[in-house]
């Protein structure tokens, strides 16, 4: 079982607290891996809220490929962050060239796009970039995208953050998530670490999903591109956020009828009953099964949690305002936010979602039973 | 006869029959119960003579001849008698004196079954005992990674949805400008597939409906019926309990007038609406019901003179075209229930399946495709259809439910699949598996038979009677001496322990892959089987 710590933040903080909490619920990931994600970042790309980040592993050659690659879509470097890699090597971390997180400015022409095109061209790039790299094994991205950096790798989350030296002053975020591998699989793939980041949407998930086959299908026959890879199951968390807020136009309180819709007497007796029994049958390959606890963020920086039907993983959700925590065990939260109300932290049950919206003022639970947001 | 007799071609002996009478002399007590009971006559009271001879070393003492006689059972070796293994004399006898065994050399009788030129009929299925199906197994077990559930204790949802359902976008879309949604029904994954009024006997199709009807009201299962060919008795028509049935249609349109006149007096959609095509167990022939089965009460419900054949085309007549057979018929039957209740084609498994598929994936009015195996059962049709013609189901519902994947409609044309699930008894791992290679429900029919009311027809050739109306357990009998062995009641009674035993095997085997919330359709990486051809073939895991 994986573990994940979360936090949304007024200020801007270190990834290292998140890496804490991780270090701290040790015993339930075996520190085969750790995946970060950093949005609503602080520090240098403060200023650069525009210009797309790329992040991700890359060989001499892969660089040298990627430096022409970007110059002949008319990329240029803006900013970037060398992580400095320290010559002893240590056991259970792999050696690799660069891990890259590089602003880029624009393309002149494409001044005159939509936000929907420039979206769309970025994840295109993104895809192409992960299709040139898997063909020649020289680089691997995480994510292409304004305000977002990813970092991904193999080895104890602590002592992967000490090596990667995380700490440093420029790396701070108001929105982190981190994700403490177990490794489930023999062969790692750094494609399988959760954070999954598309288009703004983000999730990492605890358990495994038992219904993923299915869902794979389903996800990859919606003739949209960035429904792919899949080298994890749980990477179909992220798409069917991002299929049912933006492919159909859903509100985040939809997102768990979605993925677990209530059972038909329940339905029936909810306010929205018919709106809801013809969004449970057309979306039904998208019922996961669980045991999941997902964590995730919205482009506008809303962070939540929900669990799946049965509820089977732990998680709990506590703070104060200006500062909450999403974590997979109370031990997580007391490392990162001591000084919390703690009778304030609650666990979302099954038919729960829990969200803290961009404001940070407070979590509010939305349950599945209540009325929706709905577009109608 | 004597051994200077001319022998006719089709004179057989005891050894050219399938089934031989083991007879016991001593525990006889001459009740004559078992020849009473024989459906087919293939056992007579005999009068037999033995001669004993009395000789002596002494010569001078009297040689002497001395002639018995004694009474006992005896079985008639004439085709039209071959016994055909049904074992009632077995049940009737009561000193165990009588059993039929199934010849294990090769039987010769079915080289004569083709008297005056016609070639056997029969009712049952193909005779093959193998199952691909049987041989799947759910290798995906959940334990340490992710937890098993609980199937007796965890709740679960295994419901399935029979119409059309839209593509999510299109769906809201509709919702949104209240535009036309079609019907969908959420139903219970196993169906009792078509069996006609006809086909079975009163007793047997009061039973099923019945048994179904206190699924639905008492336990809250929404299991369905289909009709099969054959109409569907008035008062049913215009019952509330319509809404657990589906009315089918096909090539003979037989009931339909009497049908489309009760439309207005129905108190309840039916659940659905079946266009039969095709049949698994004779595929490209069209339904039979021979005379002997023709009473007053069929002619009647099925509106045609008594005591004929009704042989149905084996396609639609007033079609001609794949586009007019699906497209129109689909479209006037949606009309006739004022596009309320959902309309679906049932074809048998054929290499030319996936044609009719992806014609359906353009209709907007096609609910679903349900599609027969090979091992479906039929209550009559020619040996040669039944045992040589067909494809399997396994990898006809794999490729379709594939085909659909690719073009993303998997959700929107459910697909369901019938024939010899659970031929072997193993009907929940059947089902499960075609579920998960992606069928959306199953449809039974011998095995509702079998289960519901002791039919005894097996893969072996045993009894297969059905179409000639001698069923000797009453279920596919119009003879009111045969059908009042089966008590409705108990078919009921024996529907519902199907159904509850059924339902707890399927949570057994769901959840140990950690599935409750939603039926686990096309979920492929849980199966394996041992055959590298079929699991190549059916793209699930090879495994040893």
């Amino acid at each position: 079982m994986c573990r994940l710590f979360a936090l949304t933040s007024e200020d801007p903080v270190s990834p290292m607290l998140a890496i804490k909490a991780l270090d701290v619920m040790k015993e339930g990931h075996d520190g085969s891996g750790v995946g970060i994600l950093l949005q609503d970042l602080g520090g240098p790309f403060e200023e650069m809220k525009d210009a797309p980040i790329l992040s991700g592993i890359f060989s001499e050659k892969g660089i040298r490929r990627l430096d022409l690659f970007m110059m002949d879509q008319g990329f240029l470097t803006k900013y970037k962050i060398s992580l400095k890699i320290p010559k002893k090597t240590i056991e259970g971390i792999p050696r690799r060239d660069l891990y890259l997180i590089r602003a880029y400015e624009l393309p002149e022409d494409w001044d005159n796009l939509d936000q929907e095109e420039i979206s769309k061209r970025l994840m295109m790039m993104r895809l192409k970039i992960r299709e040139m790299g898997e063909e020649k094994k020289d680089m691997i991205v995480f994510s292409f995208w304004p305000d977002t950096i990813m970092i991904k790798e193999i080895g104890d989350p602590m002592q992967l953050a000490e090596y990667l030296g995380l700490d440093r002053k420029e790396l701070n975020a108001r929105i982190i998530m981190a994700q403490g591998r177990q490794n489930t699989n023999y062969a790692i793939n750094l494609y399988a670490c959760h954070p999954f980041f598309i288009r703004g949407y983000c999730t990492m998930t605890n358990g495994e999903n038992t219904a993923f086959t299915p869902i794979k299908d389903f996800l990859s026959s919606r003739d949209f591109p960035g429904y792919m890879g899949y080298q994890s199951d749980s990477e179909v968390f992220a798409h069917i956020l991002h299929y049912s807020m933006v492919g159909l136009d859903l509100g985040l309180d939809a997102y768990k009828h979605v993925i677990t819709p209530l059972q038909e007497d329940d339905l029936q007796q909810h306010p929205d009953a018919q709106f809801l029994s013809h969004l449970k049958r057309s979306c039904r390959p998208l019922i996961i099964d669980g045991p999941n606890c997902i964590i995730g963020t919205l482009p506008d920086h809303s962070l939540f949690m929900v669990q799946d039907r049965k509820k089977l993983r732990p998680g709990v959700v506590g703070g104060k305002p200006g500062f909450f925590g999403f974590s997979s065990e109370i031990c997580g939260l007391d490392a990162v936010i001591p000084d919390r109300d703690k009778t304030k932290d609650i666990q979302p049950m099954h038919i729960d979602t829990a969200i803290v919206s961009p404001d940070r003022q407070e979590v509010k639970i939305c349950r599945q039973t209540e009325s929706l947001n709905l577009p109608l | 006869m004597s051994s200077n007799r001319k022998l006719e071609p089709s004179s057989l002996s005891l050894n050219d029959l399938p089934w031989q009478i083991r007879y016991s002399n001593e525990r006889c007590t001459l009740c004559g119960q078992c020849t009473a009971v024989c459906p087919v006559k293939a056992i007579e009271l005999s009068v037999f003579r033995k001669r004993r001879i009395k000789t002596s070393v002494n010569k001078n003492k009297d040689h002497s001849n001395q002639y018995d006689t004694f009474y006992g059972i005896q079985q008639k070796t004439q085709v039209e008698n071959a016994c055909i293994g049904c074992a009632m004399c077995t049940m009737a006898c009561p000193n165990d004196a009588i059993t039929p065994v199934k010849n294990p050399g090769l039987d010769r009788l079915k080289f004569h079954i083709n008297q005056k030129g016609i070639p056997r009929r029969r009712g049952g299925r193909r005779n093959s005992s193998f199952s691909v199906l049987d041989r799947i197994k759910f290798t995906r077990i959940s334990m340490l990674t992710d937890p098993a559930l609980d199937a007796g204790r965890h709740e679960f949802e295994m419901r399935t949805l029979l119409g059309r359902v839209l593509p999510p976008e299109e769906n809201m879309k509709r919702l949104k400008e209240k535009g036309w949604i079609p019907p969908v029904r959420e139903i219970y994954p196993l169906m009792i597939g078509g069996m006609s009024f006809g086909a079975l006997s009163p007793t047997m199709w009061e039973g099923l409906q019945m048994g179904v009807a206190y699924l639905n009201e008492e336990l809250g299962m929404p299991v369905r019926i289909s009709t099969g060919e054959g109409g569907c008795p008035p008062r049913l028509l215009r019952s509330r309990f319509l809404k657990y049935v589906i009315l089918q249609i096909a090539s003979g349109y037989f009931g339909w007038d009497e049908i489309i006149h009760a439309i207005p007096h129905m108190k309840e959609d039916p659940c659905a609406i079946e266009i039969k095509y095709g049949q698994g167990a004779k595929p490209g022939d069209g339904g039979l019901l021979m005379w002997h089965k023709v009473n007053k009460l069929i002619a009647a419900i099925r509106g045609v003179p008594q005591g004929i054949s009704l042989p149905s085309p084996p396609t639609h007549q007033t079609q001609y075209s794949i586009e007019e057979s699906v497209a129109k018929m689909i479209l006037s039957m949606s009309m006739a229930w004022g596009f309320r209740v959902p309309v679906y084609p049932k074809i048998s498994a054929s290499s030319t399946s996936l044609a009719v598929l992806n014609n359906l994936t353009r209709n907007d009015f096609a609910s679903g495709l349900a599609i027969d195996g090979e091992d479906g059962g039929t209550g009559a049709a020619y040996t040669v259809s039944m045992d040589h013609m067909g494809h399997p189901i396994a990898s006809c519902i794999r490729d379709n439910y594939l085909n659909l994947t690719k073009i993303g409609k998997q959700n929107e044309i459910p697909i369901f699949a019938g024939g010899g699930i659970g031929k072997n008894g193993n009907l929940a791992a059947n089902a499960a598996a075609l579920i998960m290679l992606g069928a959306s429900g199953i449809q039974i029919g011998k095995y509702a038979m079998q289960a519901a009311a002791g039919c005894v027809g097996t893969e072996e050739d045993r009894c297969n009677v059905c179409n000639v109306g001698i069923c000797p357990k009453g279920i596919t009998s119009q003879d009111p001496r045969l059908y009042r062995r089966l008590d409705p009641e108990d078919v009921a009674q024996r529907i519902v322990d199907l159904f509850l035993a059924f339902d707890t095997e399927l949570k057994k085997i769901v959840a140990p892959l950690g599935r409750s919330t939603s039926l686990p359709i096309g979920m492929s990486d849980a199966l394996g089987i041992d055959d590298y051809a079929a699991a190549e073939r059916l793209s699930i895991k090879y495994v040893v």
